[in-house]
């Protein structure tokens, strides 16, 4: 059998590099005279101002997390927090400047656009440089656009719920996202406004050194429904690249929304992310998320059930290689009566890497008659790889239905035999066999991501078989 | 001598550490089928595993060959697209693959060549009505939740689908009903044409009813111990392996 451990596989159009080339960098490191440089160029209204220099002092009082992945490499003194791309924001693709487009359509944002999605945001660096909306949305009152327009434009929509759902104090990576935010996307969908097909924000760093924190904003309003589709991906460089986006969603009564995220950072990245959602009466968040890239990930997304009947769902998958740290989970606060969750976890480890699955659950004493019904399942592609899961439950009422499973396994050398003798190779056999474990969590990804999955793991197996 | 399809020249094997097969010796022809009978442990699946090079199963000595070739030790995909197949005992269940999906994909590795979706969706209709099969279940996971005869059934339809040169059945007939059995039996008879041979496995002579078989061999201790035509099958119904077990 052949042996051979490749650990920098070619994640093709992943790892294009664009030249560094931008319009204003800012100095590494982070100091208040950086926060206000920083908010100078962006030319913030004074309340952002203020958040963003209470956010530092936070930050510089906060610890780094005690518990999960070491991130004593992070050294903020060699990060640039802030790099303004080339160009202005546009809603032409033709205005983008050349070589960002040119990565935009390697990655099939314009043509994904075109054929399955009701409108777009394309961020690069610090900046978002494309965001379009279909016009009839627009007749309807959806708004879609970059956090930047937002605050100018919606200054009262976005002062009542900006840093609300996720406190500025919650860990320091927040406070630091507060204090450096730039970029990402505000979506507002009125009541009773159904979008049937989705939106969508890429989210891609090109700047070595450098960080991204965009924050997004996305407020579906009573009986609205929304898909919005994240994704988010740099090419390698040798030294670490952060990334600390914030994420808030308002799920407001007899609402639905569902959040799909597909992460494929490169192996230098670390990926602190946060990510909550508040839900209403009757309403229902979604969350969907594949974790593929970055060095260390800690991402837990949040469903804080606040109406009675509120749901959530959440379907995630990670696949960590040689050298990478996933640290993923969830969070679930069950705060009303008859509230009902569901997670479906699976993690695919190999070449050394690590997958912890990670979940709290707590059920409030006035959540009557709720449900939670947790299932993670590990895959571990070889002896040196390491898999671990690691639940919190505090339940604080009797009259609730819970369960949690969980599963840890190889692929058996007999479901590999059997796949052989029909004429697979050893590689096929086992791409196969992940391919058909991630099954479940792919199915849920819009049909591109999933395609785009089943590459990555072909990507990933190929020459991993020792 | 053109007509060889397969060879097998004092074989030994062992499974762990212990010795199954003690010297087989076995020749195949075009056209033939051969009945492999014995009891419970003699080695039969180890002779199935060790023609298709299970790492499980060590081979100690002897050679196998297959048309002309020396295949003792290929890996397990090149000796199924050189074409053997085997049917398994026990079928291996992978979720998240539908049937389709995998035939697909295992029909392009043994055949080398592109998949003609119409063709293949006509092919597999014909042989899924052939066994009974219903359509249903063709976008199911591989095995998955399938019963004992659905999923035999579904190593015959791969047999009829991957039309190999030699089909290995592995007692594809234990725990059967009788009609499935007449199913299984049916496939077989699909299968078979001048071209190519079939290798069935059994303790159980009901699966042979209505099959011509050519040659049944008695295996007993890792030895084949004696050679025939169809009335050894006879004799084991009415005897057993009794008479054999104490050579």
């Amino acid at each position: 059998m052949k042996k051979t451990n490749v650990e920098e596989i070619n994640r093709n159009i992943y790892d294009i590099k664009n030249i560094d080339d931008y319009d204003y960098k800012i100095q590494k490191g982070l100091t208040k005279e950086i926060v206000e440089e920083m908010s100078n160029q962006k030319k913030d209204p004074d309340w952002m101002r203020e958040i963003r220099l209470k956010a530092l002092e936070i930050y510089n009082q906060l610890e780094l997390p005690t518990w999960g992945p070491n991130l004593s490499e992070l050294n903020m003194n060699e990060i640039a927090t802030y790099v303004r791309p080339k160009g202005k924001m546009v809603s032409s693709w033709d205005d983008v400047p050349e070589d960002i487009k040119n990565t935009f359509d390697k990655l099939g944002i314009p043509e994904a656009e075109k054929t399955s999605l009701a409108g777009v945001g394309a961020q690069y660096d610090s900046e978002v440089v494309y965001h379009s909306i279909k016009e009839d949305l627009i007749k309807q009152g959806v708004i879609y656009t970059d956090m930047e327009t937002a605050v100018k434009e919606y200054p009262e929509i976005v002062k009542e719920h900006f840093m609300k759902c996720v406190p500025i104090s919650d860990h320091k990576f927040v406070a630091l996202h507060a204090a450096v935010w730039s970029g990402g996307s505000f979506v507002y969908v009125p009541k009773g406004v159904k979008l049937d097909i989705p939106l969508q924000s890429y989210f891609r760093l090109n700047s070595p050194e450098s960080g991204q924190f965009e924050h997004t904003l996305i407020i579906v309003d009573e009986g609205a429904s929304l898909h919005f589709i994240e994704g988010c991906s740099a090419p390698k460089y040798n030294k670490v690249n952060l990334h600390a986006g914030c994420v808030e969603l308002y799920v407001k009564d007899n609402s639905y929304l569902r959040y799909s995220t597909i992460e494929n950072w490169s192996k230098n990245m670390l990926n602190l992310n946060t990510k909550k959602a508040i839900v209403g009466k009757n309403a229902e968040i979604d969350w969907v998320s594949g974790s593929f890239g970055s060095k260390i990930s800690m991402l837990y997304p949040m469903s804080i059930l606040n109406g009675e009947n509120a749901k959530t769902e959440f379907t995630g998958i990670s696949f960590a290689g040689n050298g990478q740290n996933l640290d993923n989970g969830f969070k679930v606060i069950h705060n009303a009566p008859n509230t009902s969750s569901v997670v479906n976890s699976k993690s695919i480890s190999k070449n050394g890497g690590k997958c912890t699955f990670r979940s709290l659950v707590r059920v409030n004493e006035n959540a009557k008659k709720s449900k939670c019904s947790i299932s993670c399942e590990s895959l571990m592609l070889d002896d040196i790889s390491v898999s671990d899961t690691i639940p919190v439950n505090d339940v604080r009422t009797d009259e609730v239905e819970f369960s949690h499973e969980a599963k840890i396994g190889k692929i058996s050398d007999k479901a590999i035999f059997y796949l052989m003798s029909r004429g697979l190779s050893e590689e096929d056999a086992k791409a196969m066999i992940v391919r058909g474990f991630a099954y479940p969590i792919s199915k849920e990804l819009p049909v591109e991501y999933a395609v785009e999955m089943n590459n990555l793991i072909n990507l990933e197996l190929e020459g991993a078989i020792g | 001598m053109d007509n060889v399809l397969l060879k097998i020249e004092d074989l030994f094997v062992n499974a762990g550490d212990r010795e199954i097969l003690k010297g087989i010796n076995l020749k195949i022809n075009k056209g033939e089928t051969h009945v492999i009978m014995g009891p419970n442990g003699s080695g039969k699946t180890t002779t199935a595993n060790a023609i298709l090079n299970n790492p499980e199963y060590k081979k100690q000595d002897g050679k196998i060959e297959f048309e002309g070739k020396d295949i003792t030790n290929l890996g397990t995909d090149e000796i199924a697209r050189r074409g053997i197949f085997m049917s398994f005992q026990i079928p291996e269940e992978i979720p998240g693959i539908s049937v389709t999906n995998f035939l697909k994909t295992a029909k392009q590795q043994v055949t080398g060549k592109p998949i003609k979706m119409f063709e293949f969706k006509e092919e597999l209709k014909y042989n899924m009505d052939g066994l009974n099969m219903s359509s249903k279940n063709i976008d199911r996971s591989l095995n998955v939740g399938f019963s004992g005869g659905e999923k035999k059934k579904n190593e015959i339809l791969q047999m009829l689908v991957l039309n190999p040169k030699l089909a290995i059945l592995d007692e594809t007939d234990s725990g059967l009903d009788v009609d499935a059995i007449k199913t299984v039996s049916k496939g077989i008879q699909m299968f078979k044409d001048e071209d190519n041979a079939v290798l069935i496995i059994t303790h159980n002579a009901k699966i042979l009813a209505d099959l011509k078989v050519d040659f049944v061999h008695i295996l007993v201790d890792g030895k084949i111990i004696k050679t025939g035509g169809e009335e050894l099958i006879k004799e084991i119904e009415e005897n057993g392996y009794a008479n054999y077990k104490n050579n």
